[in-house]
Parts: C-alpha cells; structure tokens; sequence
C-alpha cells in the first residue's frame, strides 16, 4: 500500500512553471490553484497533497517532516542552509545570483551591501576576503544603490531588465538558479518508493540540458 | 537583548512538568531495563568536561559545543554527547578493564544552537556503547539492542537505516584514485545530502561515462540484502566490497535475530566520516520529521584517550521520542487523600503510613470542620476523613 505524500510547493512565479512540470510527469496538479486562496489541495487520485506556502517557507515545513518533499528555489536553500536533502535539479524557474552597482561604482571605504540573502552575501564577500557590511531588505532591493543606501546590491536576476531600466549594472555572478526538488530526511527513508517514484517520473520530462547548462554558468 | 523578563528561560532548553516527566521515565526505564537484559550497564559521567579532551575529541562542531572558563581560565565544554566523556573513562579509570566491555547512560547533553524553535540547546540521550569488539556479530548486537530498546519504549512502525562509510571511501578512491579534494567535495555533498550537487561536481570532473553512471547509481542502492549482491557488482576496489561483505554479514546476523524486517540497506548513508569508520545506522519513525536513534562504529576515537581499541555504539534521541511520538505510557494511578482534624492527627498519619507501606500513594491534608465536605474528589482515588470521636469515613 503506498503512502500520501505532503508535498511543499511555493507560491508565485514558481508555482506555475512546477505545475506544468508535475503535468508533463503524469500528475494531474490544479495549474490554477495559485489563483485562490486554498493552501492545501489534495489529489487523491495520484496519492498526494499539495501544501501552498511562501517559497523562503517551503524548506522549513520539508525539515520539519509537516510535508514530505518540497520545490524550492536553489536561492532559498543557498540562503537558509536547511537540513534537507536535495534530490533533483527541476531546470525551471532559472536565474543567477549576481552582484550589482552603478556603472561607476567604485570601492569606498565603508563598502554596504543590501540583499534580500544576507547569508549568501555575507558568505560571498567574505571568502573573497573583502568586508562589507550587509543590510538585509525585503524587497526592491535595486532602490538601495540608487539612492544611496547601499553601493552594491546581491540579489536574483532573470532577464535583467530591472536592471536596465533602473541603470544597474551586473558586476559579478555568484551562482545558477534553479529550483530543486527537497525531501524531509526520515520521508526519504520511510517514504522511499513513493518519492523515488515521483523522481524517476519527474526525471524523464526535466529538460536534459540542465545540468550542462547550470555547469557553464559556473 | 534586552533584560530577560521573570518568566523567561534561554532558548532551546525547557521545563518537564509532571505528566512529561511520567512519560520521560517511562521511556528511560524501560530502555535502561532492555540494556541491563543485554549485559550492559550504566555509567555516570560529570555533564563539565575539558574543552582540550572531550570538547576536542567530540563529533561536534566547534560552534555547537558551549563553552565556558573555570577560575583558572581552562576552557570547559558543556558534554554534547556521551560516547566521547565514555572514551575518556575507558583510557582512564577502566584501561585496565577486560573487554568487550558493555556501557549504558540516559543522561542530558548540551548543544549550542542558532535561536529557533525546534532545536534543542539541552536534551536527553539513552544509549550503549561495546567497546572491543570488531566484528559483524557486535555491529550487529547493536542494532539488535538499539531496536530492542525502540520496542520497549512502544514506538510502532519505526525503520532502520543501515549503511557503511567504507563503501563510499572506496568507491571514490577507485572512480578518483589519490584525488583527496575531489573525493572530499564528493564526501561533503553527500553529507550535506546535497544530491543535485552531487550530479553537478560528477559531471565536473574528468570521469568516464561508466564511472560517472556508477558513481551517480549510488544515490539508488537502497533496499534489502540484494543492495549488498548490486554493491558488489559495482566496484572492484577492495576497501569498498570488504565494506559491502562486512555488512552481508552483519545482515546474515540480523537475521538470526529476526529482527531485520525493521532494517534496510541504504549505501547512501554516510555519517561524519572523521569520526565514524565503519557501518553506521539511523532509526526513523512514520511520525516523525527527524532520526529517533543513530550510531554506528567509530574505532579511531579511543586511540585519542590512550587506548586503542573498537567501538560500536548508538544513542536515542530520547526527546524526539518524547515529545513526537505516541507511547502506550500507563496512566499513573491517584493518590489517596487522607483527610484529619487536631485531635484525629496521630491516627490518621498511621493510617497512611500503612497504606504507603501497602505500596499506595497517599496524601495527607489538614481539614477544619468546614471544608471538610467541599473537598473534592477531582485527581483522587479515594478520600478518607478523619474525625476526632467518629469512625473513619470513605469517599
């Protein structure tokens, strides 16, 4: 007899892109429940329950076992260092983590970053043996250098018209985005036929260049 | 911070209040009682250590380890597990011991933590450690035991994981023989259970086609005994199938227990490798998000104390159990109330005092002629009055 699986999945512009993906895998998943205010779908035809949570949300209820398995950003991951595991690389949702100023950005004195990943940040500036002080905001992070808040800013960028149209420059990439598929360590164990099955179907319908792809970018 | 208000206590430690406690000694009894069934006895160790000894030899991280000065500036530890301060004895106070030796300990250990809810900066550990013993049967007395001890305390539908750091070593020196970094960052995504990355460094390296496919089927080698027949198959590297023999063996003991239905093989199961060496095992149950119980064979640590020799041992994570997990804990039965006035004092503090020595609970309360009958019978078994010039009445 197999098990309900409690999967994690995060709202916004993930969802969609995960939703198409779970369809292509033979997982009849709701596309449009991002739209209503429902936070847990259940599909008991393919034996599973969809919990709706905000993305930075969705590795803390896979690590505390309240869902089984999850799909996250590899910025979430990057930034709150859960205790998870990280199964499979999905290839949607994909982004880089860069480091970026002004054109004329020039190294100060007092050098402040603004971030929404104040970890990630910390971490990348530190390993290159620069200090710097970080300033964590919630959102609109490309305001910081333009009025003076910060110098540099490290935040995601996708398309990186933002940037252009508030003449920000990309100066440095940290790493690839993607979003991954996460497990909660005891569901991987006592769970393990249902999520290896899950992973073998998403497997074959993830687009083959990802890992190539995510190789070059670093 | 700003000045801790009164009713506030540090993050990550907490309060047991009575009916936790009744349920915290159940656990620990009946595991403590299963060990003593096996041979193993208890030992206590001081919860203050050397940060230089113990702090240093621990599996813990630097970070997680609390730490203090005494008056002489020495660097304490707060113990954050027990299997290290029992090294220390071994080398000290029982060198002279015979082996195979067998230990048991429920005790509190101590980790320093980020401040979140969830992670615990206290908590209790029951757990046993043979120590000189190399062989499959004492890898696998301990698992025995460590399920013997999950079914004493009433854990229903609980897993063991059972996997060999050996294996991994081995199988990496083969796919990337003398390439210590490489095999490092390998070892480090595995223990990060960092699959993707896992992939990604695989395909980064110069390996062959063959080699990568091998490498990256480890993150399926898992089930039962026909994991050991698909390990062997993989590598011709003889660390890595003595790793895999060992642990056919351990399973052929597993089986004579009966026991190993609760077990499976899981290759991708690795423990911290500067600690562990040889097979290692968690335990799962269905309701829970994290291990019940880990352990596995560590033969490099009593060598740190001065006396060499192997070592099996596993913990409970006594808490997890606590707090997670539904036990068939008895009801505590209720106390007897044994009322009394000025005069009848003398007779009713015998009659209680028989009553304890019949092995009842009783508690005794002064009662003025009016409260009398408003007592209530509310958490009672039973309540007794006594009145000076009347016979006693029961409730």
């Amino acid at each position: 007899m197999s098990q309900i699986l409690k999967v994690a999945m995060p709202k916004g512009r993930i969802y969609k892109k995960a939703a198409e993906l779970f369809l292509q895998a033979g997982i009849p998943i709701p596309t449009d429940v991002d739209e209503s205010r429902k936070l847990i779908v259940e599909l008991p035809e393919a034996k599973m329950e969809f919990i709706l949570a905000k993305p930075v949300d969705v590795p803390i209820y896979v690590e505390h076992g309240v869902a089984d398995i999850g799909i996250v950003g590899k910025d979430v991951l990057m930034e709150e260092n859960r205790d998870v595991y990280e199964l499979l690389d999905l290839g949607i949702a994909r982004c880089r983590m860069s480091v970026i100023a002004l054109p004329d950005w020039q190294p100060g004195i007092q050098q402040r970053v603004a971030t929404k990943y104040p970890n990630v940040a910390s971490q990348y500036f530190r390993e290159r043996g620069q200090q710097v002080e970080v300033i964590k905001l919630n959102g609109s992070i490309e305001l910081a250098p333009m009025i003076g808040l910060a110098d540099r800013i490290v935040d995601m960028v996708e398309t990186g018209q933002t940037l252009r149209e508030n003449g920000l420059v990309e100066m440095e990439e940290l790493f690839g985005i993607t979003s991954r598929l996460i497990a909660n360590r005891v569901s991987y164990r006592m769970k393990s036929e249902e999520i290896q099955q899950l992973c073998d179907q998403l497997q074959k319908v993830i687009q083959p260049s990802t890992a190539n792809e995510t190789q070059e970018i670093r | 911070m700003s000045k801790p208000k009164g009713f506030e206590k540090p993050t990550g430690v907490r309060d047991y209040l009575p009916h936790v406690v009744s349920k915290l000694r159940y656990i620990e009894e009946n595991v403590l009682q299963s060990m003593s069934q096996w041979g193993y006895r208890q030992i206590i160790t001081p919860t203050l250590e050397y940060y230089d000894t113990v702090g240093v030899a621990s599996s813990t991280s630097d970070r997680k380890l609390y730490k203090m000065l005494n008056n002489r500036g020495t660097t304490m530890v707060l113990r954050s597990d027990m299997t290290t301060p029992i090294a220390r004895v071994m080398g000290s106070l029982l060198k002279e011991e015979p082996l195979p030796i067998r230990l048991a300990y429920h005790a509190n250990v101590f980790r320093s933590i980020e401040e979140e809810a969830g992670r615990e900066a206290e908590f209790f550990q029951t757990g046993a450690e043979l120590v000189g013993v190399d062989s499959p049967e004492g890898d696998a007395e301990v698992i025995a035991l460590a399920i013997a001890c999950l079914q004493a305390t009433g854990v229903q539908n609980f897993k063991i994981s059972l996997g060999h750091v050996g294996f991994l070593s081995g199988l990496l020196e083969e796919a990337l023989p003398g390439k210590v970094r490489e095999q490092e960052a390998l070892k480090d995504r595995l223990l990060n259970r960092d699959f993707v990355g896992f992939r990604e460094q695989l395909s980064a390296f110069n390996l062959s086609n063959a080699q990568r496919s091998e490498l990256e089927g480890l993150l399926r080698l898992r089930g039962a005994e026909d994991i050991c027949e698909q390990a062997l198959e993989i590598s011709s590297n003889e660390q890595a199938s003595a790793s895999i023999r060992h642990l056919c063996k351990v399973w052929e003991v597993l089986e004579a227990y009966d026991i190993s239905k609760y077990v499976m093989i899981d290759l991708t199961m690795i423990g911290n490798f500067s600690y562990y060496t040889g097979m290692v095992f968690e335990g799962y149950a269905a309701e829970l998000g994290s291990p019940i119980c880990s352990g596995g064979r560590y033969d490099n640590l009593l060598a740190q104390f001065g006396r060499s020799v192997v070592a099996t041992g596993f913990a409970l994570k006594t808490n997890r159990i606590l707090d997670g997990v539904q036990l068939p804990v008895p009801q505590p039965e209720k106390p007897i109330m044994v009322t009394y006035d000025a005069a009848s004092r003398r007779e009713a503090f015998a009659h209680a005092a028989s009553l304890r020595q019949q092995g009842k609970m009783v508690v005794t309360e002064y009662a003025a002629e009016a409260t009398n009958d408003n007592l209530s019978s509310d958490g009672y078994g039973e309540i007794v009055h006594f009145k000076s010039g009347s016979p006693a009445i029961s409730q």
